[in-house]
Order: C-alpha cells, then sequence, then structure tokens
C-alpha cells in the first residue's frame, strides 16, 4: 500500500501527500500552464519522470552522473562575513559554483553608476584572487528613473489617472537614461577585466525595462564582440506597462519565455535565463511542473545557452530565505532531466 | 540553496571543470554540449570526466590550470589565479577579459 510522501508548498512549508496526489499536482502545474500561456503539454513519460522525482522519499535527489549542467548565479559577492572578493573567493573554493557574479547590496544599474570605480577597484582584486569567472550583475531597475527616486515622470501614478500617453513618453525618456546607465557601467567593468555582463531581472518594471535592457545589450554587442552578456529575465510575462514598445518589429508585452529567448539572443546576449514566478499557495510539484512546461518552448529555439532561474521563489524554487535542501534537489534535477537545460 | 544546487546538477566549478565549460558558454554563447566537448577535447578527456572531481584534480594540477585549496594538502607550486588564467587562455583558445586587463595595465 502507498504511502504519504513528503514534499514542501511553494513557501518552503511541509506537507505530505500521497504519490497519486503529487501526480494530480504535476497534472495540474502542466494544465496551468497551458491553459493560460497556450503552450504544448509535457508529454507522458516526462511527467511519469517528475512524478518519480516527487514521489522519491530520498531527502536529496540528483541528477544521472554525467548530466550536471553549468551554474551561474547572482549575487555571490554579498558577504556573510568579510568583504566582497573574500564572499567571491569563497564561493569558488568551498560552493564551487562555475562562475560567480560581483555585484553590489543594491542591485540596480542607475544605483551603481555613481560608485562605478570603486566597484571596478574590487573587480580588479576579484580578478587577481579567483580562477573562475566573475561576472558583474545588477537590474536595469527601470523604475528607480520615476518621481520621487528618478527625473521623469511616474507612470505607476499615471496609469491609473488614465494619463496613458504621459506614461508612455515618462517610460520612453527613462529607458534612454537607463540605457546610458547599463552601457557606462558594463563598460567600466569590462574594462576592470569583468569576464562577463549580467543584466538580471530584465523586465522587473515591464516592457520598457526589458526594451532597455535588449538596447543595452545591443550597444555594447556592437562595441565588444568578445563581451559575455548574460540576460535573466523578471518573470514568464513581459507586463505591458508601455503596451507599444517593440524590438526588432517584435511587441515585447505579454512576451513569454520563448519569445523573449528570441528577442534576448537576437540582441546579441550569450547566454539566457528564463524565469517563472513560484504561486506559494500551490506545491513545490505544481509550481516546477508548471514552471517546466512554460520554458520547454525555448529549448528548440535557443541558439545560445539557457540558464533557467531557479533561486528563492522562482523556477519551483520555494519563496523561502532557507529553501529546504529536498525541494531544491528535487527542482534542479526535474529542471535539467526534462529540459535539458545548459545551466541553472 | 546554492550548495544543494551544486550537490544535485552543478560540474563543480573549479573543483572539476565546470568553470572552463562556463568560460565557452558566456564568451562564445556555446550550447552545454560543445563546450563540454571543447573542453574535454582540449583536455584530452572524456566529457563525463569534466565533472569528476577525482580525475579533474589531478588533471588541474599537471595542467596548472588552478584548483581549489584543501587545507591537510601544501599546493605551494601550483599557480596564482592570474598564471592559470594565462595556463587557461592558452587551453580554450580565447583571451580571457581579466587577463586583457592585466596585459594593457603592463603596457603589452
Amino acid at each position: 500500500m502507498a504511502s504519504r510522501v513528503v514534499t514542501r508548498m511553494g513557501d518552503g512549508s511541509l506537507v505530505e501527500l500521497m504519490p497519486a496526489e503529487i501526480r494530480a499536482e504535476l497534472e495540474a502545474g502542466v494544465e496551468a500552464a497551458v491553459t493560460r500561456f497556450k503552450v504544448e503539454p509535457l508529454a507522458g513519460d516526462e511527467l511519469d519522470h517528475l512524478a518519480d522525482i516527487f514521489t522519491s522519499p530520498a531527502r536529496f535527489v540528483s541528477v544521472a552522473v554525467g548530466d550536471e549542467v553549468v551554474l551561474s548565479q547572482d549575487g555571490t559577492g554579498q558577504p556573510q562575513q568579510g568583504g566582497s572578493v573574500q564572499a567571491l573567493y569563497e564561493t569558488e573554493q568551498l560552493i564551487c559554483q562555475d562562475t560567480v557574479e560581483l555585484s553590489n547590496l543594491d542591485y540596480s544599474y542607475p544605483a551603481v553608476k555613481t560608485i562605478a570605480p570603486y566597484e571596478q577597484q574590487t573587480m580588479k582584486e576579484a580578478q587577481e584572487r579567483l580562477t573562475i569567472p566573475v561576472h558583474y550583475g545588477a537590474q536595469p531597475d527601470l523604475g528607480r528613473y520615476s518621481r520621487p527616486d528618478g527625473p521623469v515622470g511616474n507612470w505607476s501614478e499615471l496609469l491609473p489617472q488614465m494619463r496613458i500617453d504621459e506614461a508612455r513618453a515618462a517610460q520612453e525618456e527613462a529607458v534612454e537614461l537607463a540605457v546610458a546607465d547599463m552601457v557606462h557601467v558594463a563598460e567600466a567593468l569590462w574594462e576592470a577585466g569583468a569576464d562577463g555582463i549580467d543584466f538580471d531581472t530584465a523586465g522587473a518594471a515591464g516592457d520598457a525595462d526589458l526594451l532597455a535592457a535588449l538596447r543595452a545589450v545591443e550597444h555594447l554587442r556592437r562595441r565588444h564582440p568578445d563581451m559575455g552578456i548574460m540576460v535573466g529575465m523578471a518573470s514568464e510575462v513581459v507586463l505591458g506597462t508601455h503596451g507599444r514598445l517593440e524590438h526588432g518589429g517584435v511587441r515585447l508585452a505579454g512576451l513569454k519565455p520563448e519569445g523573449q529567448l528570441r528577442v534576448v539572443q537576437a540582441a546579441g546576449a550569450t547566454i539566457f535565463g528564463p524565469a517563472v514566478t513560484v504561486n506559494t499557495g500551490k506545491t513545490v510539484a505544481w509550481n516546477t511542473a508548471r514552471a517546466i512546461t512554460l520554458c520547454k518552448p525555448c529549448m528548440a529555439a535557443a541558439e545560445i545557452p539557457v540558464h533557467m532561474n531557479v533561486g528563492m521563489g522562482v523556477g519551483g524554487v520555494p519563496m523561502s530565505a532557507f529553501a529546504p535542501v529536498d525541494a531544491v534537489s528535487r527542482v534542479s534535477r526535474a529542471c535539467v532531466d526534462v529540459l535539458r537545460l545548459d545551466g541553472l | 540553496m546554492s550548495i544543494a544546487h551544486t550537490c544535485a546538477a552543478g560540474m563543480g566549478g573549479l573543483r572539476a571543470a565546470g568553470d572552463l565549460v562556463a568560460r565557452l558558454q558566456m564568451a562564445k554563447g556555446m550550447r552545454l554540449a560543445e563546450a563540454k566537448q571543447a573542453v574535454a577535447d582540449a583536455l584530452g578527456v572524456g566529457v563525463r570526466d569534466l565533472s569528476d572531481n577525482q580525475a579533474m584534480h589531478e588533471l588541474r594540477g599537471e595542467r596548472r590550470l588552478g584548483r581549489i585549496y584543501e587545507a591537510e594538502v601544501s599546493y605551494f607550486r601550483d599557480p596564482s589565479p592570474l598564471e592559470a588564467k594565462l595556463n587557461i587562455e592558452k587551453l580554450l583558445g580565447l583571451e580571457l577579459n581579466g587577463v586583457r586587463a592585466l596585459r594593457e595595465r603592463l603596457g603589452g
């Protein structure tokens, strides 16, 4: 007789379910993606494999030997103790990620523009101390350009007042400022020796936010043909806070992971990171199945590596600062096994 | 969370050869299979060996590509990170940006 299996909710809390209930959660997660986003469902054998992973009583699961993927990670330069370079070194030596990323606690290109020379100094020291690739990363953070923090109109205030044209104009103005700042910081860190630049959480403020990142990537690619550029997304769908913005003839509002990949790859990035946000009221099995179904169309369309975002609250990993290893390892294995990802 | 991902699915970074594969992905936009094969060919090993920290620790030492330090073993003859990166450049046929910046500072 089947017994209950320990699994997790999207907030990390423990729950016990029967294997058949976990299978139902997986099927419901796939169905949620198919219904809402009009993507193809997972194949039967893929669902069977996910069921094997999520009904396993093991505390920890992993991919098969030889199936390992590259792990890039944002925010590795934030120290628990000591300074940023020490944190990067410890990540290289102890955690053994494949890349690390120098970043500021205020993970925002407009914020770090004013301290770029100090970030350059830290990057130079990191390059002398570490052997593995050291990237630099931050967010486009378009909202920072709106009043009262920035100089342009606040579209979040203008839109509810139905001042649509003013809201759109404010976002277009912010895009120009953001592109200039991102290019400035990226070139400064490249000059200091960064092995690559990460535009993380692109699209967090909507289609204008993504457009700014894409234009910065295009600009950098033209000027620096050898620059490694990673673009990680904010969520599974690009919000149309402007609604009419296009890149290369493609409307950005409403883009799903496959469409996001296509514009990022066309802009000249070398790694793409899709992100699917977690529903904390659903199980990890439901969230992972939904995330995998949404990201699967990326894999056939990708000409560049795809590193799926599987940090806190994305990709199926619980929305918890201390995500349980039983849940994280299942998400890790499930995404790699089913999607045949290039990295996480 | 990082440790869980590393143990569940990671190539092992400097413990194995994940950093070398990552360099080809980021710099060249190579998909995983292509990047793994290129590194394996350059090292003269099989693709599966790239994640085998036992095999790669020895090989990285022989090829002077840098490796993790273990408190119980002294590797004082191992290369410094910048020396290791010069060797990685030759291995992968890739100019590493950190080394390029150093060359600029040296004036050549």
